[in-house]
Formats: structure tokens, sequence, C-alpha cells
């Protein structure tokens, strides 16, 4: 039907180099280190999204819809922040998470609360029309183009293989640390361990004196901080525009679906894995990388429909 | 022929309504629609900008000239899906009596209200869709294209960048029609003027992340990388090109389709040094300016972009062609007269509508300029070289337009 | 049925008062979502990728119209990918309608024996990941266009000798075709096979123990709802002459879900009532610019929270309380149900 993937040709110096006659289907195993290593760091934007739909699923089970629109007011939140009130990015990434997570807290308490008691199918539809309603006022404040906003910290360094930003490796490095803090919370201490009983057994937990309710709003708000962190890291690489997130939130669900809805590690470990695999597919079929993780969804789904991270219910 | 049918048709109209003035007009009213994208990725470059500036021009026309007096003006929002676009011109034409459709950004639903001007013989000036089939296989005796089109840009960016130096090429190419139609384009001028293209990659749109993209560019040790795309992809590819050092690195980015909306969303300090043609500049004379200024008042204090002045420009030679005519009725004839009389405009200065509906003006290609140039607020171009009318456009035989014999 | 006949004429006189062609795209978007609510109305299947019926069945029969020959890639061991060029004329709008809806159940047989041996949520994401595939060919085959879509589909004269070229003329072959369509859901909802299904979505297990063939039943509902939902796709193409990739996208997907909810799931005309509402006022708020978005999210989050059973699903409890009430006001009982 086509004629094979549109491969870039080595630049000439490549084919002096005797190193070429290793090129892998005409890629140079250098360049395939570089893909490999930005594969990574997308996948840490994918990691950090879908950690907190999962921590969110998992603990609610509500499929939230405007994750990407709470990406989206992370990066917006740190550009008002430093044009209204001249607060540099490193403030941003403490003080918006906590905005938008707040913004989030009170959707649960004015929205979502009420749907508890329902099939997951309201909540996802009532988390879409909330993404709309976000979206479209952000539209109408600030026009579509986007807005600018600065590198924090500029320049890079040479790999050999490619040209690293530091950006781009301080966003791997944070984004990796504070996904392996959120396991380590939910899944290895006292309060994760409230947490997780009290999503299996509400009455139960709150009859030892704990306030459940409570505990699942700032659940939420800490799911939504997530994303809104995730907005922040990538304020200064992408463009801040208000559709930045309704682009991004269906491939984000598919990692979680990969990964297992609800599985915490899944997520973390599908969400980088899957960000290589598109790196990838954009050397050897560019076309391709936006479809290549639904392909992955569908087949995982038929061979292992609670994912691959998931433990079968 | 066609005049006299036009004058009995005017006479029977004015022996019908006993004598009224305005029963040349259809409905006794001018009516103009403004149909482009109000809440989309277009929306900055067109949406309620384009409205203004169709305001404008009948405002300034009636000020200058004897106008009919009544002129509307009517808009709407296509959301860059060609049904709901052909859906609202066809009511607009049926039953609102709409005469003439204005800018229509995206090229998929500009061929779609293509057609249909021409089925119901009404009048359809594009101000903000690219594809220059418009003008060529697709053409109809119904349509004037006005601001720019796909092959405009690519000649004028490929000439002139061939021209300095930059002879190799690689191409950022967004994976639908009007990508393909930019990087076919280009790609034609690149190789006629001795230049050579190392590589492509054709990214899915929308995309978010660039950065592989550009190590293959990269990679491919071409000079210059061409962005095929448009909007918040254009953007976010300059951006990261940026990030990754590429034209720290010796290469050089070149933009096929970049609105001055996009190079403020960028900010100069990550835009600088980005060349690429445009139809427009609102800092290029007092005119531009005085409506700039206005523009900018009306709009949150944006400057208006070559498709607004495009709008503008078309809208106001329109009305010239209908008052000459005294009728509105037969689109055809309506574009005919439009062609007939050369435009003439504070804003694009002298120009002329070619048999193939393509009206035909200078071209200019701009630099971005640096932080510390920049005097002010949309202070961002400074111009490189003028491309005069003549060698902007497509010539006349090589568009296949069925118009041209 | 009686309200069906009056709706049909109705039907037949509105376009003395409302523009035509608006009322033909609402009868298309009525008829896919109707499509859409007989699996998740009377199934319980939540299909997160209906527009991949709906856009590609627009493509073919545009395709069908426009230029007829269909040519099929084919791969063999060696030789690597050859063409199967079958050469047919451009086809009339009624063959070309039935070319687009027979493709979309083919596509809802392959679809549909793949998604449904999942459920619940696992459902919606196998159908949507195979819509997202579905759109990636549409982007990349030749005969879609790409993002231009097929432009300028002619319209025949109807089986060679009617002409519809005229919107007002076209408007009842239109009505013509969703009353068909409709009726084929109606006697379907009706119909011993429906019993089973609306069993089905009640308790599958206790369906399945009663020795139902639920995978059988499933798979038959999945190809009616994908071919019905090719028609409506088809019939717009032959509408606005034109089809384009917006019809493919998981947005439609989402638009399909809204009108069925605001409608009503699970009612028989509560889909098609959503679907005119929504389309009126995505053309009538069109004006709105930003708000459309705004508004359209609202709705969806005012459904969610007071009227879930969608205003024809409201309408139809309302009446069945008062009827209630009713009776229990005459045997003085006053033990109402509550409402839920």
């Amino acid at each position: 039907m086509r004629p094979g993937p549109v491969l870039h040709r080595p630049g000439p110096g490549y084919l002096e180099s005797p190193r070429a006659m290793f090129e892998l289907i005409g890629v140079p195993p250098q360049a395939l280190f570089g893909q490999l290593l930005l594969g990574l760091i997308n996948g840490a934007f994918y990691a950090l999204l879908s950690l907190g739909l999962a921590v969110i699923f998992g603990l609610m089970n509500v499929i939230n819809f405007t994750h990407g629109a709470q990406y989206m007011m992370g990066a917006f939140s740190a550009w008002m922040l430093l044009s209204y009130l001249g607060i540099p990015y490193w403030g941003a990434l403490i003080l918006a998470p906590i905005m938008v997570g707040l913004f989030g807290v009170l959707i649960e308490r004015l929205f979502i609360s009420r749907l508890y008691h329902l099939d997951h199918l309201y909540g996802l539809l009532l988390t879409f029309g909330l993404a709309l309603i976000v979206e479209g006022l952000f539209r109408r404040e600030y026009g579509i183009s986007g807005l600018p906003y600065a590198n924090p910290i500029p320049g890079g360094t040479n790999l050999g293989f490619m040209f690293l930003p530091w950006y781009r490796g301080w966003v791997v490095v944070f984004s990796l640390t504070v996904c392996l803090a959120t396991w380590f919370v939910i899944e290895k201490t006292q309060l994760g361990a409230y947490l997780r009983a009290a999503t299996e057994r509400p009455d139960l937990v709150q009859a030892f004196g704990i306030n459940v309710p409570r505990m699942i709003t700032l659940t939420y708000g800490f799911g939504v901080g997530l994303a809104a962190l995730a907005g922040v890291l990538a304020a200064p690489i992408y463009s801040v525009n208000p559709v930045m997130g309704s682009n991004l939130i269906i491939v984000v669900f598919a990692v979680v679906v990969i990964g297992g809805m609800g599985s915490i590690m899944g997520s973390i470990i599908t969400g980088f894995g899957l960000g290589v695999i598109e790196g990838l597919t954009k050397v050897f079929y560019p076309e391709a990388s936006n479809t290549v993780i639904f392909i992955i969804m569908a087949v995982v789904l038929m061979l292992r429909p609670q994912g691959l991270f998931g433990t079968p219910k | 022929m066609r005049r006299n049918l036009t004058a009995a048709a005017a006479a029977a109209a004015l022996c019908m309504s006993a004598g009224s003035t305005l029963a040349q007009y259809s409905d006794g009213v001018i009516k103009l629609g403004v149909m482009n994208d109000q809440s989309g990725t277009y929306s900055d470059l067109s949406g309620q900008g384009s409205v203004w500036a169709a305001k404008k021009a009948i405002e300034d026309f009636c000020k200058a000239n004897k106008c009919h007096d009544k002129i509307e003006v009517v808009f709407a929002d296509h959301q860059n899906k060609p049904d709901v676009g052909s859906n609202i011109v066809r009511q607009w034409f049926d039953v609102d009596k709409v005469d003439a459709v204005v800018d229509v950004p995206t090229s998929s639903v500009a061929l779609a209200v293509n057609t249909i001007s021409k089925e119901k013989n009404k009048v359809f000036l594009v101000s903000g869709a690219a594809a220059s089939n418009l003008t060529g296989k697709d053409c109809t005796p119904n349509t004037i294209h006005w601001t720019y089109d796909t092959w405009a840009l690519a000649n004028g960016t490929g000439q002139a960048i061939v021209k300095t130096g930059g002879d190799s090429w690689f191409f950022l190419t967004a994976d639908y029609a009007f990508g393909h139609a930019l990087e076919r384009d280009t790609e034609a001028v690149v190789v006629k003027n001795g230049g050579k293209v190392l590589g492509k990659v054709r990214h899915p749109f929308p995309a978010q992340d660039f950065s592989s993209f550009l190590l293959q560019a990269q990679a491919s040790k071409a000079k210059i990388i061409g962005l095929a795309n448009a909007g918040a992809d254009t953007t976010n590819a300059i951006k990261q090109a940026a990030e990754f050092g590429i034209v720290s690195g010796g290469q050089n980015l070149a933009g096929l389709l970049v609105f001055i909306t996009d190079v403020h969303a960028l900010g100069l300090k990550t835009a600088q040094g980005l060349i690429f043609t445009e139809a427009w500049y609102w800092d290029a004379n007092d005119a531009n300016r005085a409506f700039a200024k206005e523009f900018g008042a009306a709009n949150r204090g944006n400057m208006p972009t070559m498709v607004q002045a495009g709008v503008y420009s078309a809208v106001l030679h329109y009305l010239k062609a209908v008052h000459e005519l005294k009728s509105d009725g037969d689109g055809a004839a309506v574009v005919a007269k439009m062609k007939a009389m050369p435009t003439d405009d504070k804003l694009f200065g002298k120009g002329s509508i070619r048999q193939d509906g393509r009206k035909i003006h200078d071209m200019y290609l701009f630099e971005v300029k640096k932080p510390e140039e920049s005097k002010g607020p949309w202070d961002y171009y400074k111009t490189r070289a003028t491309i005069p009318a003549e060698q902007a456009f497509r010539p006349l035989n090589e568009g296949e337009c069925p118009l041209v014999k | 049925m009686r309200v069906f006949a009056g709706l049909v004429l109705l039907g037949a006189l509105a376009p003395l008062i409302v523009y035509p062609v608006f009322l033909m795209k609402v009868l298309c978007f009525a008829l896919f979502a109707s499509a859409f609510n007989l699996l998740i109305g009377y199934v319980g299947l939540l299909s997160f990728g209906h527009a991949m019926f709906f856009g590609f069945a627009a493509y073919v029969a545009g395709h069908l119209a426009k230029v007829g020959t269909v040519s099929l890639p084919y791969g063999l061991p060696f030789l690597g990918w050859k063409w199967l060029v079958i050469a047919i004329p451009a086809l009339t709008p009624e063959l070309a309608i039935l070319g687009g809806t027979l493709v979309a159940a083919l596509l809802g047989l392959i679809v549909g024996a793949v998604a449904i041996r999942r459920q619940g949520i696992y459902f919606a994401m196998v159908t949507l990941a195979l819509a997202q595939m579905v759109f990636f060919l549409c982007v990349q085959a030749k005969f879609t266009g790409g993002e231009d879509g097929i432009q300028a589909i002619p319209r025949r004269p109807l089986l060679g000798v009617v002409d519809v070229g005229n919107d007002l003329k076209f408007y009842y072959v239109v009505l013509a075709i969703f009353c068909a369509g409709f009726l084929i859901i109606y006697r379907t909802i009706h119909s011993p096979f429906g019993q089973v299904l609306k069993a089905i979505r009640e308790n599958e297990a206790r369906a399945i123990s009663l020795g139902y063939a639920v995978s059988r039943f499933k798979l038959i509902a999945f190809v009616i709802s994908a071919a019905l939902a090719g028609l409506a796709g088809a019939t717009k193409a032959m509408v606005f002459q034109l089809a384009s990739l917006t019809d493919v996208t998981w947005q439609m997907s989402g638009e399909v879900v809204l009108m069925t909810l605001v409608g009503g799931m699970g009612t028989v005309f509560g889909p098609a009532v959503g679907a005119a509402i929504i389309i009126y006022m995505q053309n009538y708020l069109a004006g709105f610019g930003e708000w459309v978005l705004v508004i359209q999210g609202a709705i969806f989050v005012v459904a969610v929270l007071v009227f879930r059973r969608g205003i024809v699903g409201e309408l139809v409890a309302l009446l069945r309380q008062r009827a209630a009430n009713a009776e229990a006001t005459q045997e003085t009982i006053g033990l109402a149900k509550p409402a839920r």
C-alpha cells in the first residue's frame, strides 16, 4: 500500500565513517540511542499523567476525563504565576499543583462526590463535560495560539550520540522521583494502607474513626495535582495552549489501560515503556507514531484484559 | 450579452418594486458572510478579527463613496469541519440570502464552500485557506483567492533561502493534505533552484513532541529544516528546535506557514532568526499602522494577521464591483467584474485579479527580529526581500485551471 | 406505533418550515444515535468508537458515487503488495449508500468479534483502539483524500431515473432511509431477540445459564448497530456531497454518546431527540464561538447530575409516576414508590 517507512537518509558524515557498516535498517546505532533516550523523556510525561489517572481510578473508581484539562491548567498556572506575580518556574513547580489540586478538590466536592453510587460511565461523562467547560473558558480568555514560557535551564550537553538539553534531563529525573515517591506512599506506608483499605471497605474504615470522604477528596486533589505538575514540566518545552491536554488525554488513557487500571507501578513502567516504543516508531514509521499505542492497547486487552500489571478481579 | 441580461434584470426589478432604488440587489441587501474558525486552531489568525475587518471595509467604503444603505455582515464558526461549514453556507445562500462568503481558513472547508458557491452562483472570497488548488484544478468562476496560497509561500521562502546558500533541505511535514502540498511545492522550488532535499519525515497531526523528528533532521546534516506544518505544530517544532540547539548547531529553520500570531506565541527569544513569507505586515507603512491600531483597540490588543488584512481588502474590492454593477445577484458576473477592475486599497496597494481567480500582489520575505532589535510589543519582523507580484504566484499556465484557455 | 406515524407525518411536513439541509443532517445523526443506542441502551455495551462505522461508510459511499472503481491491496509472499482492481462505474446514490452500509456491517463483524469478548470499560477501550486504527487507515489511504476528504461527490438520479439534485427532493429520500433504519431498530428491540438482549443487559450470567448463546446475540446486535451507523454516515456523505476526516475522529464517537445521553439511553425516541438538540445547538449557536464548547460541557454536566435518564427518559418517568400517583390516590394508599 505504501512504499515502506520513510527513513531519513544519513548525512555524508555517516557514510564516510566505518560505523555506517553497523547501521540497523538504515539507522546508525548512535542515532538509535538518541531516539531511545528521547522516548524515555516523553515517557516521563506519560508516566506522570497516567500515574495521576491510576491513583484516581484505583482509589476512587472514577475515570477522570478532566485530566487533560488539568494538565493544561498546570501549564497555564505556571504562565500566570510568572506573568502576573513574577514567580519563576521553580516556585510554580510547587504552587501550580497546589492551585490546580485545590480546584480538583472543589470539583470533587461539588460534582464527582454525587456519582460514587453510579456506574463508572457517569463519572467519565461528567468529567468529559467538565473538561469541555474548562477548555472553552481558557480558549475564550487566552485564544488558541499559545503563550510563551521561557526555558529555566537552557543549554545542554553533548552526549556523543546526541545533544541532551539540561531541561529534558531534569524532566526525566524529577518525574521518576515523583512517581516512585507516590508509589512508595501508596503501597508502603500506613497512610497508603488506609487509602487502599478505604477503597475496599469504606464503611469499615469509617468505623475506625477515619474520615473517608475527606480522604477521597484529598486523593482526587493529589491526582489532579500530579496532572498539573506534568503541565508545569511541559510548559517550557511544549506550546502552552488550551488544547494541549485534549490531544493527549486519550493516549494517556491507553497507557493506563495497558498498564492495568488502578495499578500504580504498572502505570509508571508502562508510561516510560510506551514512550520508548513511540520514540522508535517515530524513526521507523513516523506517520503511525500516534496510533501505535492504540494497537498495543488492543492487543493487550485481547491477551491480558486486566492490563500488563493489573490483577484480575 | 451578460451585461444586457443584468441590465434587463435590473430594469425588471425596478419596474416591479415601483421605483425603489434598492431593488437591484437580491433581497434589497448586500449580505456578506464571514465564515471561519471562531474557537479552534485558527481562531486567532482569522476569527472575530476577520469579522471586524469586513465591517471596517464596509465602513471605509461608505465613507469614501456613496454606498448602498443596506450592507450587512453575518458570521459563523465552521469549527474546521467541512460538513458544518457546508451546512452553514448552504443555509446562508438558500435561506439567509447571503451574497458572498469571506475568509474560510482550513482547506477542506474552503474546498467544500468552493463547490457550493459555484453550484448556487454566489461569490466566494478566500483569505484564510492556503490550498493552491482553489485557483488550480478546482478553480471556479465564482471564487477569488485573495491573500496567499501554498505555492506562493513555498516559492517565496524556498527560492530566497536556496539563493542565499541554503541549498540542502530536510522536511518536517504534517501528515495531511495541506502539509503534503506545502512540502511538494517547496521541494519543487528547491530543486528548480539547484538545491537538494536530503530527507523528510511525516509526523502525525497534531503532534506535541518533535524532538525525535528534529534529531532525525539534525542527523541529515541538511542546512535548512523546512517546517511544512501549521499552528501549534509549527510553534512546538520551533520551540523544541531552540531547546535542542538546532540553530546554534548551524542548521536553520524555515517556516513554510507562519503567522504573526505564531511568532507572538513563541516570543522573540525563541523565534528569532526564523525566515518565512507573508503577504502583509502591520508595521510596514503608516496606512497599515493606522489600521492595526484600530484593530488592536477592538481585538484584545492583537495586531492583524495577513488573513484579516486580506479580508478587509477583498471585501472592499467586492463592494466596489457590486456598486459598479449596481447588482449583486449574479455571483459569476460580480466576480467577472472584480477581475476586470484593478484592485487598489490602503493595505495591499495596487494589484489585480487573474483569470483563474488568483489575486496578485507583492509578497514579502520576513525575518524575525532578535529581542534586542525589537522596539516594542508586536515589533517582530524585518523585511528581507520583496517578491514582486508577477513572480510571487504560480504562473497562470501551470495551475491546470479549466478557466484558463 | 401511533407516535411513530405521527412523527413521520411531522417529518414529511417539516421542510415547509425548517431548512431541508439542516433537517437531513438531523435525520442522519438521529439514525446514528439510534443505532448507537441499540448497543448502549439495550445490550449495555458502551462503544467509544462508533465514529469508525459512521465515517468509514461515508468515505466508501463517497468513493463509490464519485469514482466507482475499487482497488484492494493484498499481500503475496515474496511478491509484496499487489492491487486487486475491481472496475465499477460511478454509482447512483442508493447503490453507493448500500455499498457504504455493507462495508460498515463487515467492519462491524470484524470489530464486534474482537470487542464483545470484553465488558464494561474494557469494551469501550477496545472499540476506541480499533477506531483509532481505522482513523489512521483513513489518513493514510489514497482514496480518502487525506485531510481534504472526498469533495464534490455527485448526486446522480436515484435508480438512474429520479432526479434528486434538489435538496428538498433528496430530503424525502433521507426521510425514507431514516424511517427504514428506525423501523429496523424498533423491530429489533421489540422482538424476542430484543428481549434476550435486555436480559443480557440486566444479568448476563443468568442469560447464559438459561442457555442463550450470549456472544452470538451480542455480535448480531453489534453488527446491526454498525451497519445502521454506516447507513447514517453514507447518507450524510450524499447529503453534503463530501466525506471528511471529522466523521472518523474519536470526538465524533464522543458526540454520539452526548446525543444519546441527552435524549435518553434505552428509550426508543430519546437518541433522535438528543441528536436534534445537539445539532440544533451546533448550528444556531455557531455564532457564539468558544461558548459552544462551554455550553456543550455544561449540558453534559447537567445531564449527568440532574436528568440521567435523558429528556425522553425523564418525560416517560414523569408520565408513569403521574399515572401511578393517580392510581394511588384512587386506592387511597399512600405508599408511592420512590422515583428512582
